[in-house]
Order: C-alpha cells, then sequence, then structure tokens
C-alpha cells in the first residue's frame, strides 16, 4: 500500500486518475494521429480504415472466428517458446559457463542466429511438412536462438567469486551448482523468456504462412488476399495487445522471483 | 549464553598451524612461465596474526591463495597442520577484497549459507543460535531481512565476516580486506576485528597494503619482495593485545612504521622497474 509521506513525495501519483491519463495518453495520441493521417488526405482514405471501423470488425470478428484465432496462435507462440527455451538454458549455460566450448560454438551460434526464421520456411516444409509441427518447428528455432544468447551473455557475466566463497564456506560441487549458480540463472533464464516470447510473436505471422487456416497471422494473410484492409489492422493490433500483456506478465513475475536484484527490468 | 555455544578462545601458543616450505609459484605466459613466487619460509602459529606486506602485483594474493587451496605450488609445499592443502575448505574462512556477498540471499541467508552445507552439519543443531550470535556481534541483527543490495561497503564487509565466522574456521585468511572502504568505515572495521578476535581468537593471515593497518592489527608482519615474492624480513610487533586506538601514538609505532614503510618503498621502486612482466629465462 502507498504511504501517505510517499504521495506527498511523488507529485505524479497524486491520484489514481492521473496515472490512467498518464499511460492512456500516448495511445490516444496515437489514435488522433491516425484519423488525423485519414482527414490530410495525403493518403487515399480508402487505404487507411478509420479506428472506430477497426473497432467495429474487431467487434463483429469477436463474435465470430477472433476467440479461435488468438487461441490457436498463443498455444503456437507458448509450445514453440517453451520448448526453445527448455533447450536454450542448459545449451546456453554450458556455452556461457565452459569458455572453451563458447570459442568453437560461438561462430555456430552465430551463422544460425542470423538466418531470418522466413528464410527457412521453404526447407521447414520439405522436412516438416504443413501441419502444426512444421508451425512450432519454426517458432521453436526462432526461440531457441534467442534464448541461447541471452543464456551465454548472462551466464558469462557471473563473478567466479561466489564460486570460490561458496568452496571456502566447504560447498560440494553438487551444492555450488543448486545453490549458487541456478540461484545466479534465474534472472537469465527469465530474461531469455522474455526476449523468445518478444522473437516468437514477430516470428507467428511467418510461421502461420504455412497454410494455417487458424491464428491471427492466418487471418492476416487471408484478409491481405481479399485486401480487407480493417481485418489486417485488428489482427496486428491483437499480436501487439497480447505481445504486451505476456510481457506485463513476465515482468510482474520477475519482480517476484528476483526481488534481490539491483536493477528489475 | 550457554558455555557450549561459546567458541574456544584460541590462545597464542608454539604450535605451527601454517608452514611454507621453500615454495615457488610460476605462472605460465605467453612468453613462458612466470615466477610469481620465490623460495618461501614461513611458519604461522596458532593464534598469530600475521600480515603480509608488499606492492602490488608482486605475489602476496598467490601466497594467502595456496593458504586457501585455490593456487598449488609449483615447489616445495604448504602445510596446514602438518599436511599439504589439497583444495579450499571450511576449516579456512576466506575474506575477500570484493565481499563476494551472496546477492540472492539475505543478510541472515548469507549468514546461514555455510550452515546449511553438509560440510558442516555437526553444526546444524545450533545454526539459529550461531547466526543469531554474529549478526549481533558484527552489528547486522536490524537488517537481518535485507539483501545486500541496501547495505554500504562497510555493512557488505562485515556480512562477509559475519558468514566466515558462522562455520567456526580455525584461520582467517583476508585478501586486502578493507581495501575498498573509505578511511573512517576502514578504521571502524580494524576495532570490530581487533573486538571478534578478543573474543574469538583465529590463526591469522591478512595480505594488505597499509602499513599502519598491518602494525595496528598484527603479531608478526613479513615483508615480501617485488615479483617474484621472497620474504625480506619478518617484524615483531611489540604491542600486547587487546589494542587499543591509543597505540597509533606510541613512539614505537612511528618508528615501526618508518622501518616498514623504508622497506616497502624500495620494493615497490623495485617493482615499478619491471616494466614488462620478465619470464623465466
Amino acid at each position: 500500500m502507498v504511504d501517505s509521506t510517499f504521495v506527498t513525495l511523488q507529485p505524479q501519483a497524486r491520484h489514481p486518475l492521473h496515472r490512467v491519463a498518464l499511460i492512456a495518453a500516448p495511445w490516444l495520441a496515437i489514435v488522433v494521429l491516425w484519423y488525423a493521417v485519414r482527414a490530410s488526405g495525403l493518403v487515399n482514405p480508402a487505404l487507411v480504415p478509420a479506428p472506430h471501423a477497426v473497432l467495429a470488425k474487431f467487434v463483429e470478428l469477436a463474435r465470430d472466428r477472433l476467440g479461435l484465432d488468438v487461441w490457436m496462435s498463443t498455444e503456437r507462440v507458448f509450445v514453440g517458446v517453451f520448448l526453445g527455451v527448455l533447450v536454450a538454458v542448459p545449451v546456453g549455460f554450458a556455452i556461457g559457463w565452459y569458455r572453451s566450448v563458447r570459442t568453437f560454438v560461438d561462430p555456430l551460434i552465430n551463422f544460425f542466429r542470423a538466418l531470418p526464421p522466413i528464410a527457412l520456411i521453404p526447407l521447414v516444409i520439405v522436412y516438416f511438412g504443413i501441419g502444426e509441427v512444421a508451425k512450432i518447428a519454426i517458432l521453436f528455432y526462432a526461440s531457441f536462438f534467442a534464448g541461447v544468447i541471452v543464456m551465454v551473455e548472462g551466464i558469462g557475466q557471473i563473478s567466479p567469486i561466489y564460486v570460490r566463497v561458496a568452496e571456502t564456506l566447504g560447498a560440494s560441487d553438487a551444492e555450488i551448482f543448486t545453490r549458487v549458480i541456478v540461484p545466479l540463472a534465474v534472472p537469465h533464464i527469465l530474461t531469455a523468456v522474455r526476449v523468445a516470447l518478444g522473437v516468437a510473436w514477430a516470428t507467428l505471422v511467418a510461421s502461420e504462412l504455412i497454410a494455417a487456416q487458424q491464428g491471427l497471422g492466418a487471418l492476416i494473410q487471408n484478409a491481405s488476399s481479399f485486401f480487407q484492409l480493417d481485418i489486417i489492422y485488428v489482427g496486428i493490433i491483437c499480436i501487439g495487445l497480447i505481445a504486451l500483456a505476456m510481457d506485463l506478465l513476465l515482468r510482474a513475475a520477475t519482480r517476484r522471483l528476483v526481488a534481490w536484484q539491483d536493477r528489475i527490468a | 549464553m550457554q558455555p557450549d555455544t561459546l567458541p574456544m578462545i584460541t590462545l597464542m601458543t608454539d604450535v605451527v598451524r601454517i608452514r611454507f616450505d621453500d615454495v615457488g609459484v610460476d605462472f605460465p605466459t605467453a612468453n613462458g612461465p612466470m615466477r610469481v613466487v620465490d623460495g618461501v619460509n614461513l611458519d604461522v602459529r596458532q593464534g598469530e596474526f600475521v600480515s603480509i606486506i608488499g606492492p602490488s602485483g608482486c605475489g602476496k594474493t598467490t601466497l594467502m591463495n595456496m593458504v586457501g587451496g585455490f593456487v598449488k605450488p609449483t615447489r616445495g609445499v604448504v602445510l596446514l597442520d602438518n599436511s599439504p592443502v589439497v583444495g579450499p575448505g571450511p576449516d579456512r574462512g576466506v575474506i575477500f577484497q570484493e565481499y563476494g556477498v551472496f546477492p540472492w540471499l539475505t543478510v541472515r541467508g548469507n549468514v546461514e549459507f555455510g550452515l546449511r552445507l553438509a560440510a558442516n552439519g555437526k553444526h546444524a543443531p545450533r545454526r539459529d543460535a550461531i547466526v543469531d550470535r554474529y549478526l549481533a556481534l558484527m552489528g547486522l541483527a536490524d537488517f537481518a531481512d535485507h539483501y545486500p543490495k541496501h547495505l554500504s561497503g562497510g555493512m557488505r564487509q562485515r556480512l562477509a565476516l559475519a558468514r566466515a565466522y558462522a562455520v567456526q574456521p580455525e584461520f582467517l585468511l583476508m585478501d586486502e580486506p578493507f581495501g575498498a572502504l573509505d578511511a573512517q568505515t576502514r578504521s571502524a572495521m580494524q576495532d570490530l576485528l581487533l573486538h571478534v578476535l578478543a573474543t574469538e581468537g583465529k590463526t591469522v593471515l591478512l595480505i594488505t597494503h597499509s602499513v599502519d593497518e598491518a602494525i595496528y592489527l598484527s603479531s608478526r608482519i613479513v615483508v615480501v619482495t617485488a615479483r617474484p615474492a621472497r620474504v625480506r624480513t619478518i617484524i615483531d610487533v611489540p604491542f600486547a593485545y587487546p589494542r587499543h586506538e591509543s597505540i597509533h601514538e606510541d613512539h614505537r609505532f612511528a618508528e615501526l612504521r618508518a622501518q616498514i614503510r623504508a622497506l616497502v618503498m624500495e620494493e615497490y621502486e623495485a617493482q615499478a622497474k619491471q616494466a614488462a612482466p620478465a619470464a623465466v629465462r
């Protein structure tokens, strides 16, 4: 609960409505800008659906297929990120912890990381077909490399002094791992999940290009075939909002799990 | 406090606890092995407080790391109670300059850390009493549930000391423990250390740059040479324990300081002349 002295010290927190207004302001500005672009005549209004038209479309789709699209996409992102990070954590840990491994694996990681997942779609279709596995494979690829980089960087920064101190206190190798290295790795795992989620959402549309019937990427893809710009806008806004919600959730989890850190994301 | 919760005060005796027997260390470099420590012979007896002083980068820390079990001698042997050191262990509490306080544990969690390890199982039944005792002794009781990010440098160093003491080591190895602290905090930490040692004596090895600190705290001072580190002189400090700050004003303190400073300055100059790290041959 907010202490009364804090309220007087922080004028911007004077009133809860004040906070809401501050958070809403940039979004309102975007909507205003959106209307302004339409009204200015710089762009053919037929190419920019009005915000209220997009909202109407959203309501219409929400009664129809949007729920299923959101569910399918979220599920794919979850499974892809879960599997990707699951593999990225031990691999990233091994590379970050053992410098000798790092020297020869680093170029390999950088090679694969540089390949955009979209470029791999033709190959994925050849090897995995056009089913659910193909889409998960693309998202797995994207999350794995994003997660590995974060883990390698994070684990590489862990100061060896903590291991030394634990040794002088009598810790065995197993105790050093579970009581020193694991707690130090947790914040990096959480960051890896955040980064992987971001990359996975960005890759989602690409993965759903592979003959998907449902999903936000499929929604956008189908709409583009029929030049339904309002639906495209609905799809894009949904992807942004879900990604934002997940990031907020993960930040809240991070604050609880690693309250000890100096700076929290 | 029950008598059995108070660890025995270690009295100064003639029993040799740490012995450097003709110890030499070479570190591999791109230009071949570099001699860091050469022909060191030194005995540290039960309950002694021995300071090692010498130029930075001369190999002092390597001497301590051999006792700590982090570095193996290339020649000779380091003996702990007549057995060669094989690795780190809870019988030797190590205090590092950079504290090494665990940031993911609270102050209490840090002090408890060692007592929760299998190697210190014998202290487990008295864990809470031990932790409370050292939190109080180091003035950290009010911060027991805080994370180290809220602590000042002096408090972190006190926490490191409490954590080392909690596993009841017989030796205290300190590598420039107060080097990163401001002058006032440093002086307060020296007094705290003397106070703790007066209640629970240990056999102490201290690496330091500060001549004043060495005289104020130690029973003997070992001046080491520029790299490779050799024993240049060993000086007995004539003040009895418990010590009081007033010994800083004693004329013998001033004489001792002048004598040691002159020796240390000579070695600093010799070290400065070693512009490039010289390889052996």
